[in-house]
């Protein structure tokens, strides 16, 4: 049995475990992005490479001496350097002596035939399309049961009344989904977990801020390359919705673009009419959407030196002017301490809380100063 | 009388004030941190308590600047703030019309816009500290000035040396070079100073609507050189607060007072804690792949606070 891997994206390695395996490949899992992987990646990546593609080849080098022969990746769609990081990683990894091979899973709409050949590199149990179809469709729903869980995780975070209850609960609910196998399982895996975040002791009462997350892809779904921001966040009292999903994403550049694609575009569209590269116009077209949905505010997270991000980066500020909305961006890069990140999203609570009370208008906190009106007890100095 | 303690524990100096209930300093010190901050907040403390009028009663406790959550389980905080409201709340208390904050401590800068007395909008910088406290104080050393006199001879300046300030590196480089070729020391030290505004406005400034009252605040404010090449990068008077290098202090103070309002009764622990034995130490946990490095602080051989981990499972209850 060939010994594949894959990168780690957050929770995703559950699904894409399941499904190599019934292709028939061994899988060696990634293991989640700590210290000693980003260390291995700044070894050997290029210096102005961005923060993904260090981050992966760590990854990839902590899985390689198990003795790695494929290593299944993603592609890049516009001009981002990402596109050609997987061969980049290849050159790297075999220089080092690693006689690994990479496949480059490209949109299929755009690439059909190598598509299908991929599929077929990694199908050496020869199952029928047939049965190939049916694995993908499997994996694909328990890929969605894994991020419909998270994002309910978003919203039960903030109104948790014991703190880290929530975060507890999904932990252990994770392990639900990842042990079911078949349709039915999955389906009854998904609703018990679902249920049981649901279940967490909340406080429905209390008034929360919503914060919307745009960025780039792998920052935005790996929460240790971002500081774990969205847990950062609920502990804060923010609910928080991101605007990327691997299911959302992949659907877009799979089969066709969703409707919900084309809107971004469109709300884009007065500042940026060109794609360029990464999920640059994303960022901008996402914050016009939350503006409009009514949220408290917008993080931008964006690797340093990412090109697509800063050009969206210098474009935000005239949105956040037109649309009345506050932004604030982060470079993520490799800065392990949390305190930095920590003292700008409690400033950037503040500054939500306060304007939301602002336009509440005779809002009942009125004698109490700005910076404390608008939240109960609860958020204040609740920052580990 | 009832007076309300403000600690800002930052990277370069640990600052003490003591206000009133009008927010009227009583006592200010502005302490280098030398890398200790525990020492620092001790040493300071034990000068408070000394120079505090008699019959004053500390009724309430803030902390802010990058070691708060240190100086909170140390102290007893009422408390703990992050330092771009801090600032933000000293200066509107002030100067109720401030528009604009311009912060340059020791190791990071922030700009704090504010409209009608609220925060719209700040930034801070991100993955670079050029243009901070912390490279004025190497320059200084390097030439040999004191600090404190930096800034009255960048205004002694009387022609225009350009300096590189994208990068510290190269912005010493660029002011070896021109040394070298013979330029005078004044003129240097100015172009350092307009090389770091320049930089400051470019980078920490970018897309934001700088307003009058502009006020210039931190440890740098000290330098008279920065804020004339504010002043003309900015075409508008910049000022500078009697208290600017406490203002994260006061406005922790300020905060204290406010969370006190709700009448509730201090968890200061008292100024005998500076004579207390404390110690950190950090350790790696095992517990997952993210392997947190954890530190802690004891009082007493008792644990008191932990800090670093991703996971509640050191917290201290």
């Amino acid at each position: 049995m060939p010994k594949v891997t894959f990168p780690h994206v957050a929770e995703s390695y559950r699904a894409f475990k399941m499904l190599l395996e019934d292709l028939g490949n061994e899988v060696i899992l990634p293991p989640r992005p700590s210290m000693h992987t980003l260390d291995r990646g700044v070894q050997y990546a290029p210096e102005f490479a961005c923060f993904p593609v260090k981050i992966l080849l760590g990854t990839y080098l902590e899985t390689c001496p198990q003795g790695v022969e494929l290593i299944v990746t993603s592609g890049g769609v516009g001009p981002c350097r990402a596109g050609h990081y997987a061969q980049l990683h290849k050159k790297i990894l075999r220089s080092l002596g690693y006689p690994i091979d990479i496949i480059v899973f490209e949109p299929p709409r755009l690439y059909p035939l190598d598509f299908l050949h991929n599929i077929q590199r990694l199908n050496p149990g020869r199952l029928s399309y047939r049965s190939v179809y049916e694995c993908i469709k499997r994996a694909w729903r328990k890929l969605q049961a894994l991020d419909d869980l998270e994002k309910l995780s978003h919203r039960v975070r903030p109104r948790e009344i014991t703190r880290g209850a929530t975060t507890r609960t999904y932990r252990k609910v994770l392990e639900w989904i990842d042990r079911a196998y078949t349709w039915r399982e999955i389906e009854t895996a998904a609703s018990s977990a679902l249920h049981a975040l649901h279940e967490v002791p909340q406080d429905p009462f209390r008034r929360i801020l919503r914060v919307g997350i745009v960025g780039e892809i792998y920052v935005l779904l790996e929460p240790a390359s971002n500081l774990e921001i969205e847990e950062t966040l609920g502990h804060l009292g923010v609910e928080v919705e991101r605007s990327m999903f691997l299911t959302g994403w992949t659907r877009d550049n799979t089969w066709a673009e969703t409707s919900e694609g084309l809107t971004v575009k469109d709300a884009a569209l007065p500042y940026l009419p060109e794609l360029l590269g990464g999920h640059g116009r994303d960022s901008i077209g996402n914050t016009i959407l939350y503006a409009k949905r009514g949220f408290d505010g917008v993080i931008q997270l964006a690797p340093f030196t990412c090109i697509p991000e800063i050009v969206a980066r210098t474009i935000l500020p005239r949105v956040s002017r037109d649309h009345n909305i506050p932004v604030l961006t982060f470079f993520l890069d490799e800065q392990t301490g949390k305190a930095g990140t920590a003292t700008r999203l409690e400033a950037f609570v503040d500054l939500m809380r306060r304007k939301k009370s602002k336009q509440a208008g005779s809002d009942c906190n009125e004698s109490l100063p700005w910076h404390r009106r608008g939240f109960g007890k609860y958020q204040y100095s609740n920052l580990r | 009388m009832k007076a309300y303690l403000g600690i800002d524990v930052g990277s370069v100096s640990t600052n003490i004030v003591t206000c009133g209930e009008d927010g009227a300093v009583i006592t200010g010190l502005y302490l280098r941190t030398r890398g200790r901050p525990i020492e620092a907040i001790q040493k300071g403390l034990q000068e408070t308590a000394e120079s505090l009028p008699p019959g004053v009663e500390i009724a309430g406790v803030g902390t802010t600047g990058s070691g708060r959550y240190l100086a909170g389980v140390m102290v007893g905080a009422d408390v703990v703030k992050n330092e771009i409201t801090a600032h933000a709340v000293a200066a509107s208390a002030q100067e109720p019309d401030v528009q604009t904050v311009l912060e340059i401590g020791g190791q990071d800068s922030k700009i704090i816009i504010l409209r009608d007395g609220v925060v719209t909008d700040f930034a801070m910088n991100t993955v670079c500290a050029a243009g901070t406290g912390s490279f004025l104080d190497q320059q200084a050393a390097r030439l040999n000035i004191p600090i404190t006199r930096f800034g009255e001879l960048a205004l002694q300046s009387t022609a225009t040396v350009r300096i590189a300030g994208r990068c510290t590196v190269f912005a010493e480089s660029d002011m070896i070079h021109k040394q070298q070729m013979g330029h005078a020391l004044p003129d240097i030290i100015n172009g350092l100073c307009e090389a770091l505004v320049r930089n400051y406005l470019n980078n920490v400034g970018k897309g934001k609507e700088i307003l009058p009252p502009v006020f210039f605040q931190g440890g740098v404010a000290a330098n008279t050189g920065i804020k004339a090449a504010f002043e003309r990068a900015l075409h508008m008077p910049v000022t500078v607060p009697e208290h600017h290098k406490i203002m994260g202090a006061i406005g922790a103070a300020i905060l204290a007072a406010e969370e006190i309002k709700e009448c509730r009764t201090t968890r200061f622990k008292g100024f005998q804690i500076a004579g207390l034995p404390y110690r950190t130490s950090s350790f790696e946990c095992d517990g997952c792949p993210n392997a947190c490095e954890i530190a802690e602080i004891y009082e007493n051989d008792k644990v008191i606070g932990r800090w670093g981990a991703r996971c509640p499972r050191w917290d201290v209850v």
